[in-house]
C-alpha cells in the first residue's frame, strides 16, 4: 500500500493496473518538479546572462564563475549542499522545493548561455538602427532585440526542460516521491520491480515527447515572418 | 553668413592603435549637401557614425546645430555628455545604412511607425499618415503591409529612407546607401535621394563610391585621406582639375578600374 492505494498481485496484470495510480501521482511530482525547476531556470539564466552582460567587471566576472561552477558540477552535490548544508545556516526547505530549486538552479547556467547566444545573434546593425530613430535602451530591447531573440531562444529551452524532465529522479535521493522513487518502493515492497520500472520508463517517455510536441506547437505559432534564422 | 549646423573640431577618433580620424576639422552649412570620398578607412564613414553617436569620440568637439554633441556645457566647461543630452541631439539626425537595418519582423508600416509613436509621442493615426506620405515620396504605397525580407534591396533601402525621414531630422546622414545593392537596383535608391537633395532646408552627407551621381547633387565634395580631409571643393573642381596627388590616383582607379 502507497498513498492508501492498495496494490493487487494476482496477476501481472492486475498489479500493473493497481499501481497505476500510484505511479500517476508520482508522475504528478515529477511534472510539478519539473516545471518548477524549469521557471526557476527561465529566471535565474536570464538574471545571470544579464549580469555577465554589465560592463562593471565586479558584476560581470561573479556572474560569470557561477554559471561556470554551476555547469561543471554535478547536479547530485548541488542538491546535497542544499539539503543538507543549508539547514545548518537556518533555512530548512522541504525536500521537494529543495529538489526544484537544485534542477533550477544548475539548468539556469544552460538558460543564460541560451538567453546569451539568442540575444547575441540579432545583427549588431539592428540596435545601431534603433538608436539611430532615438529609440531608447529599454524599447530597443523590448521592440527590436528581444522579438528577434525569443525564436531563437525557445527551440534550445525547449530541449532544457526535456532534459530537467529526465534529471528529476536525481531528486529521489532526498525522498521526494517522484515517478521514479515511487516505482522503487512499490518494488521493495512487492520484490516485483519488472513491471513498475517499465510502467515508469513508459509513462516518461509519454511525458517527454508530450513536452517536446508542446515546444514545437509554442515554436510553429512563435511570429517569426521575416527574420532571418540560420 | 550662417552659423555652420556642423562644426567638427580637431576631432580624433581611435579604434586601439589604429587612429581613424586624426584631428579632423569639417564644417557643414546648414542645407549644404556634401559628399564625402576616399579609399576605404579613410575615416569617412565613422564621421557619419560618429554623428550619429554609434561611435564616442576620443579628442576634439563636435558641434551640431550650435551645441556640442558629445559634450555639456558643465560647471567646469565642457563634460562627457549625459544620454538625455546625447538623445536631444540625436533627434536632429537620421541615418540610412550601407545594408539598411530594416526590423525584419515588423512591416514595413510598423518599421516607420514605430519611433514617431514610441520617441516623438505621435498618436498611431498621426504616425501612420506620416509613414503613408513617406512611403508615396519613395514610390512604395503598396509596400505598407510588407515585411522586408519580402522587398527587393532597393526597395529596402527605400524604406530605410522612409523610416529616417518620419523623424523630421534636419541633418540626413548616408552611409553608403547604394554600396550593397545588385546595379540595377543603384538607380532606384539615388533617384530618391536626389529628390531629397532638392529640398533647401534639408543638410545632407552622402558617403559613396558614385562619382557621378556626387558630381550631380552635391554642393561640395571632401575628399579624406588618413583620417583628414585632404582636399575639398565644388564638385567640377575637385573631379576636373584636384590640386593633391593622392585625389588624383584615387579618381583614377575609381574611375577607371581596369587601367
Amino acid at each position: 500500500m502507497l498513498f492508501g492505494i492498495e496494490w493487487d498481485t494476482s496477476t501481472s496484470w492486475a498489479f500493473a493496473w493497481s499501481i497505476l495510480p500510484i505511479l500517476l501521482r508520482g508522475m504528478v511530482v515529477t511534472i510539478q518538479a519539473s516545471l518548477l525547476g524549469f521557471f526557476v531556470a527561465l529566471g535565474l539564466g536570464l538574471l545571470l546572462a544579464s549580469l555577465k552582460g554589465v560592463p562593471l567587471k565586479i558584476i560581470a566576472w561573479p556572474a560569470a564563475f557561477i554559471t561556470e561552477f554551476l555547469r561543471d558540477t554535478p547536479l547530485l552535490i548541488q542538491l546535497f549542499f542544499l539539503y543538507y548544508v543549508l539547514p545548518d545556516y537556518g533555512i530548512v526547505l522541504p525536500a521537494f522545493l529543495t529538489g526544484a530549486l537544485a534542477l533550477g538552479v544548475q539548468y539556469s547556467a544552460y538558460t543564460a548561455e541560451v538567453y546569451r547566444a539568442g540575444i547575441q545573434a540579432v545583427p549588431r546593425g539592428q540596435k545601431e538602427a534603433a538608436r539611430a530613430l532615438n529609440l531608447s535602451e529599454r524599447l530597443t530591447f523590448i521592440h527590436v532585440i528581444l522579438p528577434q531573440a525569443v525564436v531563437r531562444i525557445v527551440p534550445a529551452m525547449g530541449n532544457y526542460l526535456v532534459s530537467i524532465m529526465k534529471d528529476v529522479p536525481v531528486l529521489s535521493v532526498v525522498t521526494v516521491l517522484e515517478m521514479l522513487n515511487v516505482a522503487k518502493i512499490i518494488g521493495d515492497r512487492t520484490f516485483n520491480y519488472l513491471i513498475p520500472l517499465t510502467m515508469v520508463g513508459a509513462l516518461y517517455l509519454l511525458l517527454t515527447l508530450v513536452a517536446a510536441w508542446g515546444v514545437r506547437v509554442l515554436d510553429t505559432r512563435l511570429p517569426k515572418r521575416g527574420i532571418p534564422l540560420k | 553668413m550662417n552659423e555652420p549646423i556642423i562644426r567638427c573640431e580637431g576631432v580624433v577618433k581611435r579604434f586601439g592603435e589604429l587612429t581613424v580620424l586624426d584631428h579632423l576639422d569639417f564644417t557643414v552649412d546648414p542645407g549644404e549637401k556634401v559628399t564625402i570620398i576616399g579609399p576605404s578607412g579613410s575615416g569617412k564613414s565613422t564621421v557619419l557614425r560618429v554623428l550619429m553617436t554609434l561611435e564616442r569620440i576620443n579628442e576634439g568637439v563636435v558641434y551640431v546645430d550650435g551645441e556640442p554633441l558629445w559634450h555639456e556645457q558643465g560647471a567646469k566647461g565642457l563634460e562627457p555628455a549625459s544620454e538625455a543630452h546625447l538623445r536631444k541631439m540625436r533627434q536632429k539626425m537620421g541615418m540610412v545604412f550601407q545594408h539598411f537595418n530594416l526590423f525584419p519582423h515588423m512591416t514595413v508600416l510598423r518599421n516607420l511607425t514605430e519611433a514617431p509613436r514610441y520617441v516623438l509621442g505621435l498618436s498611431p493615426r498621426e504616425a501612420r499618415q506620416r509613414a503613408e506620405e513617406l512611403l508615396e515620396l519613395v514610390g512604395l504605397s503598396d509596400k505598407a503591409e510588407a515585411f522586408p525580407s519580402q522587398l527587393s534591396g532597393g526597395q529596402q533601402q527605400r524604406v530605410a529612407i522612409a523610416r529616417a525621414l518620419a523623424m523630421r531630422p534636419k541633418i540626413m546622414l548616408f552611409d553608403e546607401p547604394t554600396s550593397a545593392l545588385d546595379p540595377e537596383l543603384v538607380g532606384e535608391v539615388l533617384r530618391v535621394i536626389r529628390s531629397l537633395a532638392e529640398e533647401h532646408e534639408l543638410t545632407m552627407l552622402l558617403v559613396t563610391h558614385e562619382m557621378d551621381f556626387a558630381r550631380r547633387i552635391s554642393d561640395r565634395v571632401c575628399f579624406f585621406d588618413q583620417g583628414r580631409i585632404l582636399e575639398q571643393g565644388p564638385p567640377e573642381e575637385i573631379f576636373s582639375s584636384p590640386k593633391e596627388q593622392r585625389t588624383r590616383e584615387f579618381l583614377h582607379a575609381v574611375l577607371h578600374p581596369e587601367e
